[in-house]
């Protein structure tokens, strides 16, 4: 009995994936907004999200059942008044940093974000030496 | 029998790159020693027995010898002879007989044709060459056999991914290879020149060529690919920054400020060490990006550290190959004299500038392609995409544009900011001008705007080098120079157009149904069955009307492969000369209705044409250089023949 209810706990959180298959799909997964803006800003948002199935695809542009239940949800969020930052927010929360091609600055994303910073600098100083001084030289 | 022969032509052509690399080091230690005139001969007999090796692969597949072991699974009785002969090469281990062919042609040639450089320099490069070449003989050899047999022969081959299935798949990599092969040869110049201390502006006319030549290869390769994922794929999206595409793009950034850098060296002997570190750091850009696409690191870092044999060659041959390298030029740039000065407002000087934006540009996609890497190997999964790779490139593609578009116009050495000064206003008003009137006309992102803007302004700036020439008189590498920045203003363009203009629409549709996109309308007059040779498919016909014009036919496929079995989406597109319509037919819903998805999209063709143009000016340069070469040896030999009529 304990067994059946351990195995139950365990399946319990693959159910919705492994129903994905066999059920219609979702009304906004391949459904426009009726509003062109908001519409728009749905398909940004979307480009920018990862499809969890595929490789390299945002769910945007895969055909995959679960990334059509990530457009829905995205659609019918951005209706029910969520801005499009409150969504991915929430997709991070469910699925990790992984979902989002918009890496956020953490402690284990800064180099991504100190990079431009420092070969900003890094130009500043070459073409300084290289070009700055009058009559400057060749490298 | 095939086979084996192969496979010999390919272990004889491993011992000939041996002795090369034994006789160029020798004859660099001592010219006239016993090995001193084999070199030359062993590169070029070298170069005919891989080529040997690769036809009797093709001939495999061009025979479906379901006895050999890459034929059996990369191959199929029933499909069309070309892509028998393209899935030759759309494997790993065909693939990489391929690059090891090109490479050995080219170290042929240049070992029986180039005689500029000083007889000791060329046997470095070609000891180099055989070098490099050894590493990638026993990459094939001990770990990706081409010609391995099976024990017994299968009755009917694997087949070959569908998505592959594809023209123009089956000249991208190779197009690719080509490229990077050029870089390789480069390398091997950089490194003969570093090493005989001859880092001079004659040996940038001799590497130039092999320089160019990748570079065109490496642009038609990029843009060839790009425009497959754009109507293959079906998603409408011409670059999504993905590791493989990135892979494929930092070799180009390398390999094109190496092209200006050498050719500042060739014109004015300046920038010895920079064109020097260049060399090297393009062809580990090349390694870099074969070493992801083929490694399989890319699928997941775990599938890599499960199985990682061939990961593991790859990356030891770059590191040896690019450790090496650059420690012999940490230990030899100091012996690499200073060049030619110059100041800042000169030609020299925005090519500096520029070279220094495309090495920052490299070194955001290397980071940002590395670093989800990097992290998944410690457990931590993030992604990034082009929320981060766009505007991180546009804060150092953005000043390149503009210096781009006045650099051409400066004079070597030495100029005065003056000089440029009216253009370089009439220029920033343009920019100005478009950026308001875009923004006023439509809500494009402001990357987008930007990017029409820039696109506009360097396209008149592309143009000024020619303004008061005349332009029968004006060298063929001038123009050349034009045609390719006239491109990049053109692709820019289209890919900002694409950003800021594109319409997409999804309706669920059944026949008869009629729907508008942007300035189209749609009538979808039936679905029916379709078969081709080794699929079968359902066929939209799709009636498509511009501004109430006469109508074109679309049919989009959804296509269901047999063997192996997949289901692939056949965009269809229809082109006019101010953008492209596209629909993708999707899967069916229960009540008879068809999904449909399309999209308008203004002047996203330029993309690819201005892609081409860049390639096109790149030949012009290429034909422009060889010509001057061919009259400059011409004119030397007339001279020493009369030279010589005059001693007798």
């Amino acid at each position: 009995m304990r067994l059946l209810a351990i195995l139950a706990l365990i399946l319990s959180p693959m159910l919705p994936l492994a129903a994905q298959d066999s059920m219609p799909a979702a009304p906004y997964a391949n459904r426009q907004l009726d509003d062109p803006a908001m519409e728009r800003e749905a398909q940004d948002l979307m480009f920018t999200l990862r499809c969890l199935k595929c490789q390299s695809q945002s769910i945007a542009d895969s055909d995959a059942p679960m990334a059509g239940d990530m457009r829905h949800q995205v659609r019918i969020r951005l209706m029910a008044g969520e801005t499009p930052e409150q969504i991915r927010s929430w997709l991070v929360e469910r699925y990790g940093d992984y979902v989002s091609y918009a890496p956020r600055v953490s402690a284990s994303t800064w180099p991504l974000f100190a990079l431009p910073l420092a070969l900003f600098l890094l130009g500043a100083i070459i073409l300084r030496r290289r070009l700055g001084r009058k009559g400057a030289a060749g490298l | 029998m095939i086979a084996e022969l192969g496979l010999a032509a390919l272990w004889l052509a491993a011992a000939l790159a041996g002795l090369q690399l034994i006789a160029g080091v020798q004859s660099v230690r001592q010219p006239d020693g016993p090995l001193a005139s084999l070199a030359r001969p062993a590169a070029v007999i070298q170069g005919v027995l891989a080529a040997f090796a690769f036809l009797m692969l093709l001939w495999l597949f061009a025979q479906t010898d379901l006895s050999v072991k890459l034929v059996a699974a990369n191959s199929h009785s029933a499909k069309p002879m070309i892509f028998k002969l393209s899935g030759a090469w759309g494997n790993h281990e065909g693939s990489m007989l391929l690059w090891v062919t090109v490479m050995a042609l080219a170290g042929g040639l240049i070992g029986y044709l180039e005689r500029r450089l000083p007889e000791v320099t060329m046997q470095a490069t070609l000891a180099t060459q055989a070098f490099v070449g050894l590493g990638f003989y026993a990459f094939l050899l001990l770990s990706s056999n081409p010609f391995e047999r099976l024990a017994t022969p299968v009755a009917e081959g694997m087949g070959l991914n569908p998505l592959l299935q594809d023209i123009g798949l089956a000249f991208h990599p190779p197009t690719l290879y080509f490229g990077y092969v050029g870089l390789s040869v480069a390398f091997s110049f950089a490194l003969g020149a570093l090493l005989t201390r001859q880092v001079t502006p004659n040996f940038a006319r001799a590497m130039r060529p092999w320089v160019l030549g990748a570079w065109i290869f490496l642009t038609l390769g990029i843009t060839a690919g790009s425009y497959w994922a754009y109507y293959e794929l079906g998603w409408g999206g011409w670059w999504f920054w993905d590791p493989v595409e990135n892979a494929s793009l930092m070799p180009w950034l390398a390999a094109t400020a190496l092209l200006h850098s050498v050719s500042v060296l060739a014109a004015r002997d300046a920038l010895r060490a920079w064109t020097i570190m260049l060399g090297v750091v393009a062809f580990s850009m090349s390694m870099m990006g074969t070493f992801l696409v083929r490694s399989g690191v890319l699928t997941s870092v775990h599938a890599f550290a499960v199985d990682p044999e061939r990961g593991t060659f790859i990356l030891v041959l770059l590191g040896i190959y690019i450790g090496g390298a650059l420690t012999i030029f940490a230990l030899r740039a100091g012996t690499v004299q200073e060049g030619e000065r110059f100041t800042a407002t000169s030609r020299e000087g925005a090519l500096v500038f520029n070279n220094v934006m495309l090495s920052a540009i490299l070194a955001v996609v290397l980071v940002g392609t590395l670093y989800p890497l990097l992290t998944e190997a410690f457990g931590i999964r993030v992604s990034v995409g082009p929320p981060y790779f766009n505007p991180v490139a546009a804060i150092f593609t953005l000043p390149m544009l503009a210096v781009m578009a006045v650099g051409p116009l400066l004079r070597w050495r030495r100029d005065g900011a003056k000089r440029i000064s009216k253009p370089a206003v009439f220029l920033t008003i343009c920019v100005l001008l478009v950026a308001v009137l875009v923004t006023y006309l439509s809500n494009a992102s402001l990357l987008a705007i930007l990017g029409l803007a820039f696109a506009a302004a360097l396209a008149v700036g592309s143009l000024l080098p020619l303004r008061g020439r005349n332009l029968l008189r004006t060298p063929l590498a001038t123009w050349g120079m034009v045609t390719a920045h006239f491109g990049i203003a053109v692709a820019l363009f289209g890919m900002a157009s694409e950003s800021a203009f594109s319409i997409e629409k999804l309706v669920a549709a059944r026949p008869g149904d009629m729907t508008e996109v942007g300035p189209w309308k749609i009538t979808l007059d039936g679905i029916e069955p379709v078969a081709g040779p080794n699929w079968t498919a359902l066929q939209a016909d799709l009636r498509a009307s511009y501004k109430g014009g006469s109508a074109i036919t679309l049919q989009p496929q959804s296509r269901t492969f047999w063997s192996p079995e997949r289901e692939t989406a056949e965009s269809a597109l229809a082109a006019r000369w101010n953008g492209q319509l596209y629909a993708v037919m999707g899967s069916g819903i229960e009540d008879g209705r068809r999904q449909l998805r399309l999209w308008w999209k203004p002047f996203v063709p330029m993309i690819w044409f201005g892609g081409i143009l860049v390639a096109l000016g790149g030949f012009l340069s290429l034909i422009g250089r060889l010509t001057a070469d061919l009259k400059r040896h011409y004119v030397r030999r007339r001279s020493a023949e009369r030279r010589e009529d005059a001693q007798v």
